[in-house]
């Protein structure tokens, strides 16, 4: 087993064994209430550390980001109401997106001179975004979370990818902002010099981006990717590594509102933060011997019945 | 390769001011994050509400649920900071707050550099975060 290797299994049974043997002591001295969860209370925090696991490794398999899965499939299939399913959604997205973050940023492949007026946008407009999603119904917000995730299906099965789209010309914003870059490609060592276009309109559709992203509590890697990539014409790579840390900016803001409004329960959201991790680092080491494509098909399905129990929530309640 | 291109491929000066602030914050909130949820899963301080009460109502929508503890919104946990379960947000709000330092970090960096186009954009962007970590913004409820 290499360093690294033995590294990752020592960090990850500390954190397993420091969240287990905190539940386990407290099971062996706090009253279970009976007329309290059928289980106990220690079964939940269990559980979703489990299925957010298996969530981490099928969101770095499927190349989706864990905030887009965690919020309709927990929604779906746990007891939680919305409100805190969605604040722990928006951590857990911030969490990945911090930890990714400053090595993306090191590696020259995020550009903070992109993100910065894209983040601007997008992070106001998740207040706004959080603010809407807090201040509707629960079966309103249930219902367009239903339709969004089937449409993100959609997109997941229909959006193409470019890995360097052709920009014949920067445009006169991104020229003005002086967004453009170098990178070397590792596996070819090609050197890529790349520009933007269509600022103006990405910039537009970011508003739509953090309103949804605010709103529903996802990370929106999903719907930053193609817009960064296909419409303004940023290299796929810089694209996907862009939109990661783009998220922490985003979530940072709407995961604020929703503490503030008190949607933060500790014991729903570390074991589902630690969870998605380890369940991410696991997922990059399976990425080697996975098949990607399968994987991806069962995450779409994943999400596409998540999607439909989602609208059936809040349909028929 | 020239040096002009070698310059071209390594982060601008502030990126790399902003990577290492958020390097340090994240690894410092994440192991706060673990920590206070030992404490307070094992019960080393004892919660302000016992975990199988928040299992009982955690259904209800985040108002009534907020009512029936007797709790109050926005930055009022942190006179609850003694108690084990509002021990845990002092490492999620630093997670929630690292990058409002990175903004705000990078700021001299890009005024030295004549940036001041982008100096502006990180003060603003800095504001619109505070001013969601404020509280001051309210929202309708249920």
């Amino acid at each position: 087993m290499t360093k690294r290797g033995r590294h990752f299994l020592i960090v990850s049974a500390v954190m397993v064994s420091v969240l287990f043997l905190g539940q386990w002591a407290c099971a062996q001295t706090s009253p279970i209430d009976p007329g309290g969860s059928e289980y106990g209370w220690w079964i939940w925090p269990v559980l979703l550390f489990v299925v957010t696991f298996v969530m981490g490794v099928a969101a770095v398999l499927g190349g989706v980001g864990g905030g887009v899965l965690f919020v309709p499939i927990i929604s779906g299939f746990f007891p939680f109401h919305l409100d805190f399913v969605r604040g722990a959604g928006l951590l857990v997205a911030l969490a990945g997106a911090l930890a990714a973050g400053p090595g993306l940023l090191k590696m020259n492949l995020a550009s903070l001179r992109l993100a910065m007026p894209v983040a601007l946008i997008a992070s106001t407009f998740s207040i706004i975004g959080a603010m809407i999603g807090l201040a509707l119904p629960t079966k309103v917000v249930q219902i367009a979370l239903g339709v969004t995730i089937l449409g993100i299906c959609a997109l997941m099965l229909t959006a193409k990818k470019s890995e360097l789209p052709d920009v014949p010309q920067a445009d006169w914003i991104s020229s003005a902002l002086h967004i453009s870059g170098v990178y070397q490609e590792a596996t070819t060592g090609q050197i890529v010099q790349w520009k933007i276009h269509r600022t103006w309109q990405g910039l537009v559709l970011f508003i739509a981006i953090g309103i949804m992203a605010g709103m529903f509590g996802l990370g929106a890697g999903w719907a930053n990717v193609p817009v960064l990539n296909l419409l303004m014409g940023a290299p796929l790579k810089i694209s996907v590594a862009t939109s990661k840390f783009l998220l922490s900016i985003t979530d940072t803001s709407a995961a604020w509102i929703y503490l503030n409004n008190g949607c933060v329960i500790p014991l729903i959201v570390v074991p589902s933060l630690v969870g998605i991790m380890l369940g991410s680092f696991v997922g990059v080491r399976l990425l080697k011997v996975a098949k990607p494509t399968m994987v991806r098909w069962i995450v779409i399905a994943m999400l596409g019945f998540a999607g439909l129990k989602a609208l059936q929530k809040g349909i028929f309640g | 390769m020239t040096d002009h291109l070698e310059k071209s491929l390594q982060p601008r000066q502030e990126q790399l001011v902003y990577a290492r602030i958020l390097e340090k914050g994240m690894f410092f909130g994440l192991l706060l994050v673990i920590l206070t949820y030992f404490i307070y899963v094992s019960g080393i301080m004892k919660p302000y509400v016992p975990a199988y009460e928040v299992t009982k109502y955690w259904t209800m929508n985040v108002h009534d649920y907020l009512h029936h503890f007797g709790l109050k919104d926005g930055w009022s946990w942190l006179s609850l900071i003694a108690y084990g379960d509002f021990l845990n947000f002092i490492g999620i709000a630093l997670l929630a707050g690292v990058t409002i330092i990175c903004f705000l970090a990078i700021i001299p960096v890009l005024w030295r550099n004549d940036d001041k186009l982008y100096a502006v954009f990180a003060l603003v962007e800095a504001l619109v975060l505070a001013v969601a970590a404020s509280g001051i913004l309210g929202a309708g409820g249920h």
